[in-house]
């Protein structure tokens, strides 16, 4: 194999105010050989993708190169003048955005888009490219490929969207391939579409790539070679077979760790009764809620239909589901952001307004909201003694020294310096920022926490410590927790009981245990089948599974009539599921599942 | 910045948490700095410029201060070129140049700044309340807004000053309200954007007031855009009075000011006369300057993120 791309001691640094240099790229080396796959992979901050943009001969601001040489072909694209850069990245080297709802503009079609690069930069005429870019839309398995290009961004889901973005970066025919984190933000039943389409590409076209991600089990599935990657320096460099079945460094080893086991029984932490009381801390019954205007106690668009959930004192409940299914609204309705239009919310047995304006400031305080993105969740204009000190004087009355003094163990409690009280939001770091907006939600006292997502945006060993932080917090204060996520893995090391909701129902709830091992629901076993696994050959065999076969490249849609799981389900039964709902079916110990299969069905 | 690294600081004890933690300062471009220095220069004129200028604003030089010596005729006052009796020369009726911009430098600040201040408090004020409050109330003003957008800002202040006479805080009255209909589309538009923000949202989660939103939440995000649209917004008040005063319907002579001397000049540009061009640096200096000034500030609160973040 010819090599294509050879990055020879790449240094890379970051000019501070004063001028002086700092190093953020160390000196690394690898080489991407044609039609082959090399994976970047680290931490946030370990210098992955400033290394991955530096193939397009780029920096971000405020950086610069500091030596050693990019060569693509033997030509060493550092040394590249603006017009041949532009070339460079029109035509030879396509790079693939984390989030292609970002990346794609939604006044213009889709094919407009995929089309318009390798059209402006002469390689195709608009006739070739829009021909090239439906045998792609083929290629990738999308929907609908000879219409596709007509449609608008808004119109396809987003794991469609990010395929789209492979078949724009693909659309010139690119020598290589740069793709960033391209799965990190996906439902792990999109996960797995993408990545397989994404893997097929690159071996029918031939092309090399650049793999950037702190995702191992991913990284396992796709790429020839990996590189680990420590604070800007190789940690260690091989095969993706050795490095994951027999890795050299305690790095990777850590990195290995930080992975989260697939979900299974028995890792959900025990917790102790001792908080227990009579009523359940927060209750959700007979739940109907949505958007729009409420007419005869329906919304114009419902999402969560019959909803019943309770949280015990001290107990954390993970409710579970893809995006669109209905977990967020879950948490706006307890958090009083979205009043309910049938059913209600009981806090300790009573029950609350519906709509926060109508809430005491006790129960406020009692059920705290933890927002998912910490970026946009702290006000970027104030500093963090501020964000912190304002709850504690707006629900317990604190005020001067005793304030501060609570700021300084609520930064001790979230395990940061003191120090951080003196600084703005965009001074931290994505994980740092996620325990402020962790300890600020704690600095009311609230006997609720409503956590939505809050640690898919963090990469793994962040989120591992913020999980870890999270326990340690139960343990000490007795929170009960509502933990929000589409990660099976992280609620199965949290939860005590997981709820499963699927297009706005619950469709399976119990204990950790219980939901994670059989029977199971057909959506439940879908979701535990699309995590991946940390081995080489994972995504193949996950493919030729039924419910992959089935449930997977399928968008949530929410119906009125039968299951809606209906059309993913490998064991639909016609006329009965996609037209009756479906019963409950209790099982031992609290276990209950919505289905039309009987108990002896689901254990096969 | 990574997390790794955070179990090896040491936790300080809350007692030596800081009183204030120390104001994060804008260091200021070499741009920025030229900027301030020549605001800074306006403000000191705009103070003492009346008592330092050698003529008064409406003084028509006498024909003798220019006779040359020996000459036996006395020659035309107007359009004098730049002399050591006229610095900046004279204007079409023999006034003295510089002692008019020295005292318009008032006039037409102090007008503009004005006008743009009370545009600014009518605007802000009416754009935040329809960014936050009700939908029937967003309409009403918006629509509102609208109207006076679709008269003619020019026409509309030719009609009222005919009606009530000019002065000048009929002046500043009129052009605030004419620029507030602009500054509320902006001020709205961004507090809506603020609005949705999660923060926001974590503020009504907890359950704070109106109020505290408004101040603490919305108006400390969007103080820099509405910034940068102060100073733009400022210069095209300048603009807009100096029209005012060409009709004869702004600033009333005897009294100067840039805009009209810029125009009640130009004939003088056929002469080689500078009586049009040095008002018209004077208007140049002091908006370039307020803009290089916010540029700077706008460009810090964004552009040097990056690199604060990795340092």
């Amino acid at each position: 194999m010819s090599v294509l791309l050879e990055v020879d001691d790449l240094k890379i640094s970051a000019r501070r105010d004063d001028d002086s240099l700092l190093p953020i790229v160390k000196g690394v080396s690898f080489y991407v050989a044609r039609g082959e796959v090399v994976a970047l992979i680290g931490e946030s901050g370990s210098g992955k993708t400033t290394i991955a943009l530096s193939a397009l001969g780029y920096t971000k601001p405020g950086l610069e190169f500091a030596g050693g040489e990019v060569r693509l072909e033997g030509e060493d694209v550092i040394t590249m003048g603006s017009d041949q850069l532009r070339t460079l990245r029109g035509q030879r080297v396509a790079y693939l955005a984390q989030s292609a709802a970002a990346t794609f503009n939604p006044a213009l079609t889709i094919g407009e888009q995929v089309t318009e690069s390798c059209v402006l930069h002469g390689i195709l005429n608009q006739e070739q490219a829009a021909e090239r870019a439906e045998t792609l839309y083929r290629a990738l398995e999308l929907p609908d490929p000879d219409r596709l290009g007509r449609r608008y961004p808004h119109q396809v889901s987003g794991g469609q969207l990010q395929r789209l973005m492979a078949a724009m970066a693909l659309c010139g025919k690119p020598d290589l391939l740069v793709l960033d984190e391209p799965t990190t933000a996906l439902d792990v039943t999109t996960q797995i579409e993408v990545l397989k389409a994404f893997k097929s590409v690159i071996k029918q076209e031939g092309s090399a790539a650049i793999y950037v991600t702190h995702d191992l089990s991913v990284v396992a599935q796709i790429a020839d070679h990996i590189v680990v990657l420590y604070a800007g320096e190789t940690q260690e460099y091989g095969s993706a077979e050795q490095v994951v079945s027999d890795p050299g460094h305690d790095y990777t080893r850590r990195l290995m760790y930080a992975v989260r086991p697939p979900p299974a029984a028995g890792q959900g932490d025990e917790t102790s009764g001792e908080h227990r009381r009579e009523a359940p801390a927060l209750e959700v019954k007979d739940l109907v809620a949505g958007y729009g205007k409420v007419k005869d106690g329906k919304p114009a668009i419902t999402v969560l239909r019959d909803v019943n959930v309770a949280i015990e004192r001290g107990h954390s409940v993970g409710v579970i589901g893809e995006s669109g299914c209905g977990k967020s609204t879950l948490a706006r309705v307890m958090a009083g952001l979205l009043p309910a239009a049938q059913g209600e919310v009981l806090l300790d047995g009573e029950p609350l307004e519906p709509a926060l304006q109508q809430r005491s400031r006790s129960d406020l305080q009692k059920v705290q909201f933890v927002f998912q993105m910490a970026d946009t969740a702290l006000n970027p204009r104030q500093r963090i003694d501020h964000i912190l000190g304002r709850p504690l004087e707006f629900y317990l009355g604190l005020k001067g020294k005793e304030k501060r003094r609570r700021v300084g163990e609520l930064l001790q409690i979230v395990e940061l310096p003191q120090e951080f009280a003196g600084r703005y939001p965009e001074e931290l770091s994505g994980g740092q920022k996620q325990r402020i907006n962790l300890a600020r939600a704690l600095a009311a006292s609230p006997e609720v926490l409503l956590c939505d997502e809050v640690i898919s945006a963090l990469d793994s060993i962040v989120g591992a410590n913020v999980i870890e932080l999270l326990k340690k917090l139960r343990k000490q204060t007795g929170v009960s927790f509502v933990f929000i996520s589409h990660d099976l893995s992280t609620v199965a090391s949290f939860a005590d009981e997981i709820i499963v909701l699927y297009a706005g129902r619950v469709v399976e709830k119990g204990t950790t245990d219980a939901v994670l091992s059989p029977p199971y629901h057909p959506y439940t076993r879908l979701l535990i089948s699309s995590v991946p696994e940390l081995r080489v050959g994972w995504l193949e065999e996950t493919m030729q599974t039924q419910e992959a076969q089935a449930g997977i490249d399928r968008v949530v849609t929410l119906t009125d009539k039968g299951c809606p799981f209906f059309d993913r389900c490998p064991r639909a039964i016609k006329d009965t599921c996609d037209q009756e709902t479906p019963p409950v079916r209790m099982l031992s110990g609290g276990h209950a599942i919505e289905c039309h299969l009987g108990e002896a069905e689901f254990a096969q | 910045m990574s997390d790794i690294t955070q179990s090896n600081i040491q936790t300080t004890q809350f007692d030596e948490l800081p009183d204030a933690p120390p104001k994060r300062k804008i260091k200021l471009s070499w741009a920025g700095k030229t900027g301030v220095v020549v605001l800074i220069f306006w403000a000191i004129i705009v103070a003492i410029g009346p008592m330092i200028a050698p003529y008064h604003e409406g003084d028509i030089l006498d024909e003798a201060l220019f006779m040359v010596p020996g000459g036996g005729e006395y020659p035309d006052t107007d359009f004098q070129p730049p002399s050591k009796i006229v610095y900046l020369g004279t204007d079409y009726l023999g006034r003295d140049t510089l002692s008019r911009i020295l005292f318009g430098a008032r006039t037409t600040i102090g007008i503009s700044f004005i006008a743009t201040l009370w545009a600014y408090a009518i605007g802000v004020t009416l754009g935040i309340a329809a960014a936050v409050g009700s939908k029937p109330l967003d309409m009403t003003l918006s629509r509102l807004n609208d109207a006076v957008l679709a008269i003619p800002s020019l026409m509309l202040a030719l009609v009222m000053i005919a009606a009530l006479g000019s002065t000048i805080p009929l002046l500043i009255l009129l052009t605030g309200i004419i620029y507030a209909a602009s500054v509320f589309r902006i001020a709205r538009s961004l507090g809506q954007e603020v609005m949705v923000s999660d923060f926001v949202e974590a503020a009504r989660v907890r359950g704070e007031g109106l109020w505290w939103i408004i101040t603490r939440e919305i108006l400390p995000n969007i103080a820099m855009p509405l910034a940068t649209d102060f100073g733009l917004r400022f210069v095209w008040i300048i603009l807009f009075i100096s029209a005012l005063s060409f009709l004869g319907l702004g600033v009333q002579p005897p009294m100067s000011d840039w805009g009209s001397m810029v125009k009640e000049n130009l004939p003088g540009l056929i002469y080689g006369s500078i009586a049009p061009l040095a008002p018209s640096l004077a208007i140049a200096t002091l908006t370039i300057s307020v803009n290089m000034i916010v540029d700077d500030i706008s460009a810090h609160s964004g552009g040097k993120l990056a690199k604060r973040m990795i340092s």
